[in-house]
């Protein structure tokens, strides 16, 4: 058996204050005011300003309409990667339901162009995307912002994956129960997905939330904009003497931070619930 | 309830071979029909072709008076117990079962009074509300039992049932399934590679071989006339000696020794059958074959003493009180010999007058 030596130990702590000790000092950094922040830079100290920043960077009307708040950019950001996550979700399970459990006519070449959409990441097909959405007048709604990103080689790869590790006899034994395609999906496919589906979630959740090029493009009116487009509008205002707002910068990552780690605990605990639960 | 009739059915995938060559069963209402042959010779097939699992390529099944090959497997009125139970893993034991009645909109009072009936007949009640992972391989094999029982098919249809289970688990479930299919009365079509479980299953046998069906017969029946080599070493334990002889004259040669066989027409090479318990030792003054031992496998009740006789494997079943020298003159007794064509392999008419009635009255014939 491996006995975990101190010098093991030592290598866990090292890494876990490399990853702990930036997001700390964003923290820490962020409960001062700008002008100390100026003055003195990053600091591992608590400042005693935090639940005004806080406070500001939530409610506080800004842009350049002076109608968003970080609450309501908080909203977008989590629209967008909660649509993101479901619609992929269910796209790439109804894809793979049918490239797996029906046989039709190039189903194999079907995956293979599936698959190799994977070379074609958003930043390769952006323009054309962008093309078509103006065309179809999409431009500055959520509809707009989220459908063109649903389509999912990588949800559809894993979930090909994990239904043809499903024995066939479950298929066998739900078509002699009386359950046609539709009914054993939603019966028996899609509860026995749910370790996939929390994962992919995890994935597909942090992927869409942290979506900063196609919003910028999608979306010119202020009340669609996402956190990541605030925390870069918030640095853009050095002009003349001003000192850009650090602490709110500070604030409105550490926030837009919050919601991928909760989504992340939450379900993983799900996620390893199914790994331990599943039997053969 | 009903009869089940398969004529002349075939299966072919890729290739001109049959997975399955013109097989035709009768199978009587509430008939225990038990499938049995090695691995890949079709009988996994042919259940699947009467579940609806699988195609048929030509011939016809038919569950009572209807004709099924296009009928849906769910519109076939039977139901199927698999070899890794296939239940379905998120569901709770009571959700199991009533699965497909759900699936066949039955009213949830009724619904609950069948799984209910099905859980007290199996002994089920105290995990109804258990998921199948927390139970063990022959509870999991009783829920399985159970889904197909409250469905009150036409025929219940099992693959490999028992496979999964340990040896003792096996034997007791055996005698479960078997009196439960009394009980209930229900036609069914077992499919086993495992002898044993064929024999003490089943009213009657089907022996396939390569997709066909080498013999049709109560258990006994088939052990005390095979119909073929084939058959002859694959049902019991162990398998029936095979070996080259000679006749003449009426008269059997083996192994230097000769018998006489009263009035035949054979001549020529035959292969000669003999099972193992028809052996024994030969009295003095009798003809005898001298067996060489190579080694004795102790079973406690008897010894199985393989060996060789003239150059040619042979097992013979003795008590353990018989003394041991490292070669033993065996008697043949002419009244127990199966003879087949050597080329054949199909068995010689006019050697079954040693089976008597008794032994050939099966148990379903019994009933």
């Amino acid at each position: 058996m491996f006995r975990t030596r101190p010098l093991d130990h030592l290598i866990l702590i090292l890494g876990a204050l490399f990853l702990l000790v930036p997001v700390l000092v964003a923290f820490m950094t962020s409960t001062h005011t700008a002008t100390e922040i100026h003055r003195s830079g990053l600091t591992l100290l608590p400042g005693d300003n935090f639940t005004a920043t806080y406070a500001k960077v939530l409610t506080q009307k800004g842009g350049f309409t002076g109608q968003i708040t970080g609450a309501r950019m908080l909203m977008n950001s989590a629209i967008l990667g909660i649509g993101f996550a479901l619609g992929k979700i269910a796209l790439s399970m109804l894809a793979a339901y049918a490239l797996v459990y029906f046989r039709f006519r190039m189903a194999v070449p079907m995956f293979w162009v599936i698959f190799t959409t994977l070379l074609l990441p958003l930043e390769v097909r952006i323009m054309p995307s962008y093309q078509v959405m103006a065309q179809l007048g999409l431009l500055n709604s959520y509809t707009g912002l989220i459908v063109p990103l649903l389509a999912s080689a990588t949800g559809t790869f894993y979930f090909r994956q994990f239904f043809k590790s499903v024995p066939d006899e479950l298929l066998e034994a739900a078509r002699i129960d009386g359950a046609g395609p539709v009914k054993f999906f939603i019966d028996i496919l899609i509860p026995l997905s749910r370790s996939m589906i929390a994962a992919i979630f995890i994935i597909m959740f942090v992927y869409g939330w942290n979506q900063y090029l196609w919003p910028m493009l999608m979306t010119t009116e202020e009340r669609f904009f996402t956190l990541m487009r605030g925390i870069k509008s918030i640095l853009q205002v050095w002009v003349g003497s001003n000192i850009p707002d650090y602490n709110e910068a500070f604030a409105l990552a550490v926030l837009a931070m919050l919601p991928p780690v909760l989504v992340v605990v939450i379900f993983q605990r799900w996620f390893i619930k199914g790994l331990t639960e599943s039997d053969k | 309830m009903a009869a089940l009739t398969l004529s002349a059915v075939s299966k072919s995938y890729a290739g001109p071979a049959l997975a399955v060559d013109r097989v035709s069963i009768d199978i009587q209402d509430g008939e225990f029909i038990v499938l049995v042959g090695p691995s890949g010779c079709g009988k996994s097939t042919l259940l699947r072709m009467v579940a609806g699992l699988e195609t048929i390529t030509a011939g016809e099944v038919k569950i009572g008076d209807r004709v099924v090959n296009a009928v849906d497997p769910a519109d076939r009125d039977i139901a199927m117990v698999f070899q890794n139970y296939a239940l379905y893993p998120h569901m709770t034991v009571r959700e199991n079962m009533a699965y497909a009645l759900k699936n066949r909109r039955v009213a949830a009072a009724e619904i609950t009074a069948r799984v209910d009936e099905a859980a007290r007949m199996l002994e089920l009640a105290p995990y109804l509300d258990r998921k199948p992972r927390a139970l063990s391989g022959g509870q999991r094999q009783r829920v399985a039992m159970g889904r197909a029982i409250v469905r009150k098919p036409a025929a219940f249809l099992f693959d490999e049932p028992l496979s999964n289970l340990d040896a003792k688990l096996r034997v007791s479930m055996r005698a479960e399934i078997r009196k439960l299919q009394r009980r209930l009365g229900t036609t069914s079509l077992y499919v086993t590679h495992d002898q044993l479980e064929a024999m003490t299953l089943a009213d009657r046998l089907v022996v396939l071989n390569g997709g066909k069906v080498e013999q049709i017969g109560a258990p006994l029946e088939i052990y005390h006339r095979p119909a073929s080599t084939f058959v002859a070493s694959f049902i019991g334990a162990p398998a029936m000696n095979l070996v080259d002889a000679q006749i003449t004259n009426g008269h059997l040669h083996f192994a230097g020794a000769e018998f006489a066989l009263g009035q035949t027409d054979h001549k020529g090479p035959i292969t000669l059958g003999l099972r193992a318990e028809d052996l024994r030792l030969a009295a003095p003054g009798e003809a005898f074959v001298a067996l060489k031992i190579d080694h004795i496998e102790e079973l406690g009740a008897q010894r199985l003493i393989h060996g060789t006789a003239d150059g040619q494997p042979l097992i013979l079943s003795l008590s353990p009180s018989e003394p041991l020298t490292d070669t033993l003159s065996v008697h043949i007794p002419t009244h127990r010999l199966h003879l087949f064509d050597t080329l054949t392999g199909k068995r010689l008419p006019g050697f079954d007058a040693a089976v008597t009635a008794s032994q050939t009255v099966s148990s379903w014939a019994a009933r």
